[in-house]
This record gives structure tokens, sequence and C-alpha cells, in this order.
């Protein structure tokens, strides 16, 4: 077993689980208010696969993320209330409203997009890898991506031109068994996703998705590696979505004792019993941070729901004639 | 003629190498491209700027062009080569979904300064997968910019544009007058993105064209000179932006049009061209606005149905005449 994280990153960590299942929570009930537009995708159950993964990188570092994208923002340090407007579709939301939940972004923190496009995240991953690695900034470059990306041939094309090259970048896969309403073994050639590395003579690694720790340790070796210049990883991170693929998805394609049974690997109560096992922390201030966590997102919504929305005149905006 | 007179191939060479050598943020990423391309235009490149920045790629299309923007979003400017633009059809998710969208979606954080270089037009029976032209394709999209040069020395200036511009530009270079040459600038030259040319004056009819369909045009304005007809062409080298400006300054004065290009007539460019004319001087026009494109069909193998199926000057002519002889009936009418 590798040593523990230090204390400091071990408990931001968990602040930063905490603050996006809280944030993720309330969208969900704002959304079946219909206080937000469009749709949502949340990532209640998948908080130690962004977490884990955003722990091992650099402020500097690129991510590129899927249509499931807010716990990503989270991690990468995106602001809750800019991040809340943007649902709301207000003009400050962090992309002004135009993108909205499926395309929030953030570049001053290397967050480089949410994307409705399955998969697509993995070519423009490894284009800012090539980026970087020309420009000898020494950035790493993450992507995030689903079971469901790791069948489309942008994934496919990605990892051999990352592997060819030795490109700083890393694949998260961020497994969560099911492809929109799909189980993973109705649609996927093999079972273990890791051995996808195989093909394309790149390390692939299995890893239990809902550890927290073991998400970081085995991205940390991935990132580490990257900047090296050794080349990309594949990670498989075993995980569960605790709700449908959107909010109000009936779910009528998995039983509800298998949800119910999953719900028990919850990441977050197992990164709080390692906290007070190992003295790190206790149940008070663990409850606390939930406390807290629950105040900021109050706030954010309050700024959201006190924003103005975009002037109509300004809808061409950012676009030429 | 004093001044040299150099290929397309060489002219985006220059362009290229002037581009990489002022800003190295420029990059080139496609197949083949380590080896020169097949009309000279990468030719060297790959020495002089090594394999960092001239980027030899795999197959992979959609992988050329979201390795582009992701260059591109991260402070490099890449020029993407895809050798024919079928091959764009690969890559059309990473081109309309992506490089297109994102300054607009993420509410103008980023731009995508690319360019997408691909060669479009019919040659010698390349048949039906390597002779096609996509720039209403390209052009129906908000975001993209499209410029489409018809002589080398326009090659060299909008290359340069392109490489220039924070947006994302559709660069089509027309297969079949890539090795032909003409006059080119040396040292920089810019020709701006959204200018069109008047190539010729005259008081008839005004033939707006592109790509080889404006050597076409040019051609057919010779042969109607003959018959005393004096068309004006406009060359409009870009599409998006487009220069309605001087369409609609030459179209009023002509009171005719006819729009050419290579691409298929349903639904391509010609079509918004004309829709464009019409709204605006409608009531100064003397005859609709004619349409020369591909007939509606996949490009054919065989030498005589490619030419049924693939308009040149003589269609050009023929539109003309059609468009004048009915201009004139309804002048006597009155």
């Amino acid at each position: 077993m590798t040593a523990l994280p230090a204390p400091e990153t071990l408990l931001a960590m968990h602040r930063t689980m905490v603050r996006i299942r809280l944030f993720e929570e309330r969208v969900q009930e704002l959304f079946l208010a219909r206080k937000l537009p469009g749709f949502v995708h949340v990532y209640v159950g998948e908080e130690a696969v962004a977490t884990g993964v955003c722990a091992a990188l650099h402020p500097d570092d690129y991510i590129t993320s899927t249509h499931r994208g807010h716990g990503h923002a989270i991690a990468k340090g995106v602001e809750l209330d800019r991040l809340m407007a943007e649902l709301y579709g207000k003009e400050t939301g962090v992309c002004k409203g135009r993108g909205g939940s499926m395309h929030v972004a953030d570049f001053s923190l290397g967050m480089l997009g949410a994307n409705g496009i399955v998969a697509a995240g993995c070519g423009i991953a490894a284009g800012a890898a090539l980026s970087a690695a020309y420009r000898r900034s020494g950035q790493v470059a993450v992507s995030f991506f689903g079971d469901g990306g790791i069948n489309k041939g942008s994934f496919h094309e990605a990892l051999n031109f990352a592997a060819v090259r030795r490109l700083p970048v890393v694949y998260a896969c961020e497994n969560n068994q099911y492809a929109q309403y799909t189980a993973i073994g109705r649609t996927t050639s093999v079972d273990d996703l890791s051995r996808r590395a195989e093909g394309y003579g790149i390390p692939g690694e299995t890893v239990d998705g809902n550890d927290a720790v073991a998400v970081f340790h085995a991205a940390s070796t991935a990132v580490e590696r990257a900047r090296a210049g050794e080349g990309p990883t594949l990670l498989n991170l075993l995980t569960y979505r605790f709700g449908g693929h959107f909010v109000g998805d009936a779910e009528e394609y998995r039983a509800k004792e298998e949800v119910e049974s999953r719900r028990e690997l919850d990441p977050i109560p197992r990164l709080e019993s390692v906290l007070v096992a190992e003295g790190i922390s206790n149940p008070q201030a663990l409850e606390q941070v939930h406390e807290a966590v629950a105040e900021e997102v109050a706030e954010a919504e309050r700024f959201a729901e006190e924003s103005a929305y975009p002037e109509s005149v300004d809808a061409l905006d950012g676009v030429f004639t | 003629m004093s001044e040299r007179q150099v290929s397309f191939g060489q002219a985006t060479l220059e362009a290229m190498q002037l581009a990489m050598r002022e800003d190295e943020r420029v990059i080139v990423l496609g197949e083949d491209i380590g080896w020169g391309g097949s009309f000279g235009q990468f030719r060297g490149l790959l020495t002089e700027f090594g394999p960092e920045r001239v980027v030899d790629m795999p197959i992979s299309e959609a992988q050329i062009v979201s390795a582009s923007v992701g260059a591109a979003v991260t402070g490099l400017r890449p020029v993407a080569s895809i050798s024919f633009v079928e091959f764009t059809m690969g890559a059309m998710d990473e081109i309309v979904n992506q490089a297109a969208k994102l300054r607009y979606m993420f509410g103008g954080q980023v731009s995508v300064p690319l360019v997408l270089r691909a060669s479009d037009g019919t040659l010698r029976s390349s048949a039906a997968q390597h002779s096609e032209s996509f720039e209403a394709i390209f052009a129906h999209v908000p975001g993209l910019k499209v410029v489409a040069p018809s002589t080398p020395a326009d090659a060299k200036g909008l290359l340069a544009a392109a490489i220039a511009d924070d947006d994302p530009v559709v660069y089509l270079e027309n297969k079949k007058i890539g090795s032909s040459r003409g006059p080119v600038p040396e040292g920089p030259h810019e020709v701006p993105i959204g200018e069109a040319a008047v190539r010729r004056e005259g008081a008839d009819v005004t033939i707006l064209a592109y790509s080889i369909m404006a050597g076409h045009a040019e051609q057919a304005c010779t042969e109607l000179a003959d018959e005393g007809i004096e068309a004006e062409l406009v060359d409009l080298r870009s599409l998006v932006p487009l220069d309605l400006e001087t369409v609609l300054e030459s179209v009023g004065k002509t009171r005719r049009a006819v729009v050419c290009h290579e691409a298929w007539t349903a639904g391509g460019f010609g079509a918004e061209v004309a829709a464009r004319i019409t709204e605006e001087l409608f009531d100064e026009l003397d005859a609709p606005v004619a349409r020369v494109g591909a007939q509606t069909s996949h490009i054919p193998f065989s030498p005589p149905l490619e030419r049924a199926v693939v308009p040149q000057h003589e269609e050009i002519v023929e539109a003309v005449r059609r468009v004048t002889a009915r201009g004139r009936q309804t002048a006597k009418r009155r």
C-alpha cells in the first residue's frame, strides 16, 4: 500500500468532493423545480474521479471534460457562483450563458471545456499536450471521457497519435458502467477497458474510481510519466452514476437493487472514514465542511438568481457574420 | 512580362515559410507533409522547422483537426492540412462542433485560430470521392470563414491572412489549377479576407465566381466580348465573410448576374449569393440571377460523363447569353 497523500491534500480532496456533491444535489432540485433551462447531467457518485485526478495536477495543467462536466469544473477550481449562473443561462456565468451545463469552461484555470460530443475531448487534449510539449511549458493535459466514449473513433485516433508522439497527456476513462442507458457489457469488446491501452503500446491501469486516494495515486503516476516525456497512460476508473443519465431519467434500464448496492460504495463516506481513522479529521469537523459548503452552494444559487440574463441584442457576440 | 511566375504550390509554400519564420506559434499538421505535398506546398518545411512544427500525422483526419483545435486554444496557430476535401467529412464533428463553436459556446473566452486547408474540385477522372467541392457545407456553419483563391497571388495572400486570423478559416485550394502559374509578389503579401476582386469591368452582366471558375469565367468573358457582350467579372475570393458591397455595386450597375461554381448548383453557395442579390436589388434586376454549377449527381469517372456533370466556361457563356437575352426582351417590351 502506497503511503497516504499529505493531510492537507486529503482534506482539500474531501472538501472538493463535498462541493461537487452538494452543488449537484442542489442542481437536481433546481432543475426539477424548473429553475434551469435545458437539461442537466449530474456527477453524483463519481466525485472521487474528478477530485483524485485534479488533485494530481498543477494549476496550469489542462483538462478536457464531458457532457457530465460540473464535477470536473469544480475539481479544477471553477467558482460555484459563476458555474451556477451558467446553468441558469445568466450573463455572469462562466460562458456568459452561451454554453450552459454541457459546455462549461474556464480557460484561465486550464479547464478547456465540458463537451456535448462524446469523446471529443480526447483529441483536443492531445492537441493541448502537443502545444505544451512544443512550448516546453511542462504542462500536462488530462482527458476525461466515459466508458461510452471509449468506443468512439476519436478516442482511438487520439490514443494512437498521443502514443506515437509520446505526448504529455493522461486518458482518464470515467467508467460508470453505462453509456447513456446501455450497460457496458452490451456494447464493448473487452471487460477491462484498460486493455485498450495495449493496442497503442502504452500503460493501462484499472483503478477503483470510488476510492479517491487510489485515483490520486494512479493519476499522480500517470501525470509524472506524462510530465517526464514518457507519454500517455490510460486509466480505467471504475465508478457508478447514482442518478440517471440526465435528471429526470426514469432509469428503466437498471434494477433499483443494483443502484442501492452501489450507493453503499459512496466515495465520500469512504474518504471520510479514512480521514477519521488516520486522525486527520473528526466527525464534527467533517460535518462543519458539509455545512460550510451548503452555505457556499446557497450563495451560488443566490448569485445566479440575482444575476441578469444576457441582452438579446448581444446574441451574436462572439461570432462574425 | 518581367514579373516572376510561380505556381499555387510555390505561392502557398512561401506564405507558410514567411508565417513560420515570423511567428513561432505557427505549426502545420497533416498527412504526408514531411514529404512535401502533392503540389510542393510543404516542400522543405520539415527540414527548416523540424518535426515539432511540421507534424506528420497518421491518416486520422478527425485527429488532425482536433489536435489543431487543442493547439489553437492553448496558444498556437495551427495549419491543418487535409489532402482532399472529401476527407474532411471524417472530421466534421471536429470542424463544425468544435472549431466553429468553441469561441461562441464558451462565451468568447477563447478563439480558435486555425486554418483548415483542403484541395477540392474535379481533376482528370478522380471520380466521386476525390472530385467534389464542399464550400457550401462550410459556409453554412456560423463561426467558419471560407476562402477559395483563383490565382497564385491570392493563394499566397489569402493563406497569409488566414494564418493571421484569430478565427478558424477553411482554405480551399482547387487541385486542377494547383500547378498553374501566375505573377506572385515576393516577400510578405496579404490579401484581406472578405474582399472580392473585380477582374474585368463591363456594363452588360456581372459574372460572380471563385476558385477555378474565376478562370473559366475569364475565358467566357473573352468569348462573350466577341459577341458584343461586355461582362464584369467579380472574383469573390472569400465566401465568408462575403464582400456583399462589391457584389451589389457591380450588379446594381449591370442589372444582371450569373453566379458560378464547380460545386452542385442545388443548395450551393451560388443560391445564397443569388438570394442576397435578389433581396437587395430585386427592383433593379433585368433578369433573374442565374446559377452555373454541377448537376445534381456525384462526379462520374468516365471522362464524357464527368464533363457533362461539371461546368466549364461553355456553361458560363450559355448562362450569360440566357440572362442578357432575357434582359434585352424586357427592354424591348418597355
